[in-house]
């Protein structure tokens, strides 16, 4: 899996910021307000912090006694009538599908929302193999016109202006690049993308949770893009990774109240269909994928990363993700779920994300699965620097910083010498952009001309240590 | 798991006890009169209060970015200067934060769970263990915006994170509400985090830049004069934006406020 190239978000962040001064205060701006709809909701459900330990210990439970939950979900999914296939990795997803369409003779496909395709490549897979693949939810429709991956998990095209999918759909389906109108340009999509329902062959959904005590699983969307997909072509395919298993349908009560809470401070989705077997005179096959879960459920400091129910309120709450926009984390994930996840991917590729954090924990505080999130974050920064891929500059000034802090003499002379340096430096070096990142946006705090230990030896000294704890 | 962490030192308080001052590096070097408040305001209550010359740093700034080797010997130092008092206080949120739920690599020895469980912030020291209920030598006629540091929300629990549901607290406003004369002004994003976030303040300097820059909008609209803060590491970078943004903010920790200066 190794890639030749890290990604450098912060490099693409900074992109984004000095891009215009519309997109990323509008992209922060709007992602407070999810946040501020999303406090509002929570706080009205007077259980919520319960619901949430409630949620992180069916997972936990689920993802521990995972053999046995895929098994059972097995069993009665094909009792009632769905195909289900087994796919190690990505590659083995995007056979496992080309295969089923190749059965039947199928060369459009319309799809919704679905993260773990993302991650399998499975459009790109596909389309090379003459399947045209439509994306059906609105937000993946403009990035796919775009050719630009999903920049959040949630809101795909969040990143854009409303006037950028006027020039898009411009470009693509031929509206009027002036009229901006949402309504507008959401119904010249539907007209655009209601024929491609019509001749597609088959319909592929993901799954947000699929419950082993009855083999349905559930797809939580507000356009109802999926549940026509699911209806109108004969064939539905559902990609599912192996940790959306939950063990009982009554665990879905505490999952759907705090998912679209949590994801856009809504009660509920506008749909959440729960799919048990094919309908009459379709079929239904089900893709279980692993692709690397399996491993991470074996890393003790990584594995609660498998909670994860993509609701997205970590990015919303992210002050950093807000202010960078998900493309700039060069990955499937993007967001405080991107920088963990990511890495068990790739180490080196995506050695940077763990850096591009303010370790503020929010991400862990608002998770409704209770997910460590910015516990996680730190413990990939250890991981990246024994694995030595911290920068180059950074390694250095560490080594020499943390043995001048050990060393209480050293650390005294450093100071002595510093205030006059910093005194009499010239500008040009203490102000210089790229020598100093502190100053490209801030003034330097001055240094004191007398430590606090300077002051402390001349007015305090006499009881500058006792001998014993009491 | 959680991400917050009460302070836990299982000796009761007496007075009498040694305290330990811990002075942060950068307010050694940078912010003396943080210390010297901070001193002078728990020698007011009476304390018998130390300071350990050898200090130097706590390890952070490695730690945080992963590099626990080269922490190491910070945080050796550490547990060597303060291991012989009862209670160590700090003016400065993410410091103590560090020492509290971040010295794990070390060996946990006796004195270093005794010098992790007994390292308080000043603010919660204050409002928990000496539990002061006035500081009739304070006045501060200003409008003041309250910044309670990351660190100090979601790492030590002075005040409740927006996220979390449940009543709402706030120790620094608590101590701040009893300072004759002083206002707080309410901001819209009281605890999004302002970008210093230690190295990542140079790391990722765009986005820590923009996110300083939102945080001084939000105060001066809203018509504070002054930010107070328990943690100066924030105040440091936020003043660095305001001044070169050219906004009128003065930044001050909240040691100074209760202890009627030095400013």
């Amino acid at each position: 899996m190794g890639s030749a190239k890290q990604v450098d978000p912060a490099v693409a962040a900074e992109q984004f910021i000095i891009r215009d001064k519309v997109h990323e205060p509008m992209h922060d701006r709007f992602l407070w307000a999810v946040m501020q709809r999303r406090d509002r909701e929570a706080a009205a459900i007077p259980e919520w912090e319960e619901l949430r330990e409630i949620a992180s210990q069916i997972k936990e439970h689920t993802l521990t006694h995972l053999d046995r939950y895929l098994e059972e979900f097995e069993a009665n999914a094909t009792r009632r009538g769905a195909h289900v296939h087994w796919a190690v990795d990505a590659a083995g997803h995007n056979e496992a599908v080309h295969s089923i369409l190749r059965d039947h003779g199928v060369t459009e496909l319309i799809k919704s929302k679905s993260m773990l395709q993302e991650e399998c490549g499975m459009t790109p897979y596909l389309e090379h193999r003459g399947v045209k693949v439509t994306e059906s939810d609105l937000g993946e429709r403009i990035q796919q016109l775009d050719h630009q991956p999903p920049s959040h998990i949630v809101f795909p095209a969040i990143h854009k202006t409303r006037q950028d999918v006027a020039q898009l759909f411009a470009r693509t389906i031929g509206t009027d690049p002036n009229h901006d109108d949402p309504h507008f340009l959401t119904e010249e999509m539907r007209n655009n993308a209601r024929p491609r329902f019509l001749a597609a062959g088959a319909g592929m959904t993901g799954g947000n949770f699929a419950i082993a005590e009855t083999g349905t699983f559930v797809v939580c969307t507000n356009e109802g893009n999926a549940d026509i997909g699911a209806a109108v072509p004969p064939l539905h395919i559902a990609s599912i990774g192996i940790e959306k298993m939950i063990p009982r349908v009554e665990d879905m009560g505490v999952f759907l109240r705090l998912l679209a809470r949590s994801a856009e401070g809504a009660p509920l989705t506008q749909y959440s269909s729960h799919f048990t077997g094919p309908r009459k005179g379709g079929e239904l096959h089900i893709v279980l994928v692993d692709n690397g879960r399996s491993r991470r459920l074996g890393m003790l400091d990584f594995w609660h990363s498998l909670k994860c129910i993509r609701c997205g309120a970590c990015m919303n709450t992210c002050p950093v993700y807000r202010r960078s926009g998900g493309l700039a984390y060069g990955a499937t994930y993007s967001g405080p779920i991107g920088v963990i996840l990511d890495p068990t991917f790739d180490e080196f590729k995506y050695s940077e994300l763990p850096f591009h954090s303010s370790l503020c924990g929010s991400c862990s505080d608002v998770c409704p699965v209770k997910i460590d999130i910015s516990d996680q974050i730190l413990k990939w920064r250890r991981v990246m620097a024994q694995k030595g891929y911290l920068p180059f500059a950074k390694r250095v000034s560490f080594a020499v910083a943390g043995h001048v802090f050990g060393h209480p003499e050293e650390y005294h002379a450093v100071e002595k010498i510093a205030e006059p340096a910093v005194a009499h430096a010239p500008h040009f070096l203490l102000y210089n952009r790229s020598l100093n990142p502190w100053t490209r946006d801030r003034e330097l705090p001055q240094l004191a001309r007398q430590t606090f230990r300077e002051w402390y030896l001349a007015n305090r000294s006499t009881h500058a240590k006792p001998e014993h704890r009491s | 798991m959680a991400t917050q962490t009460e302070a836990t030192n299982p000796v009761p308080f007496s007075q009498g006890m040694k305290i330990g001052l811990f002075i942060p590096c950068y307010i050694d070097l940078i912010y003396p009169e943080v210390g010297i408040a901070t001193l002078e305001l728990l020698e007011r209550f009476g304390l018998d209060v130390g300071f350990p010359l050898d200090q130097t740093c706590c390890g952070q700034p490695m730690s945080n970015s992963g590099d626990e080797v080269n922490a190491a010997a910070a945080e050796r130092l550490f547990i060597e200067n303060f291991k012989t008092y009862d209670y160590i206080v700090g003016p400065a949120g993410s410091c103590v934060k560090q020492v509290r739920c971040h010295f794990d690599k070390l060996e946990q020895t006796e004195d270093v769970r005794h010098v992790r469980q007994g390292t308080y912030e000043l603010v919660e020291f204050l409002h928990d263990i000496l539990k002061v209920d006035s500081f009739p030598w304070a006045e501060f006629q200003h409008p003041v915006a309250l910044h309670n540091s990351c660190s100090s929300i979601r790492g030590l629990g002075i005040a409740k994170p927006s996220e979390i549901m449940g009543p709402a607290f706030d120790k620094t406003a608590d101590l701040l509400s009893k300072v004759k004369g002083l206002v707080l002004v309410p901001v819209d994003r009281p605890d999004d985090c302002c970008g210093f976030g230690g190295t990542f303040c140079v790391t990722d300097e765009a986005v820590s830049a923009r996110m300083g820059l939102d945080k001084a909008h939000d105060h001066i609209r809203h018509g504070a004069e002054y930010v107070v803060s328990p943690d100066m590491s924030c105040l440091m970078h936020q003043q660095g934006i305001a001044r070169r943004a050219g906004l009128d903010l003065k930044y001050i920790h909240v040691a100074q406020v209760l202890n009627g200066g030095p400013f």
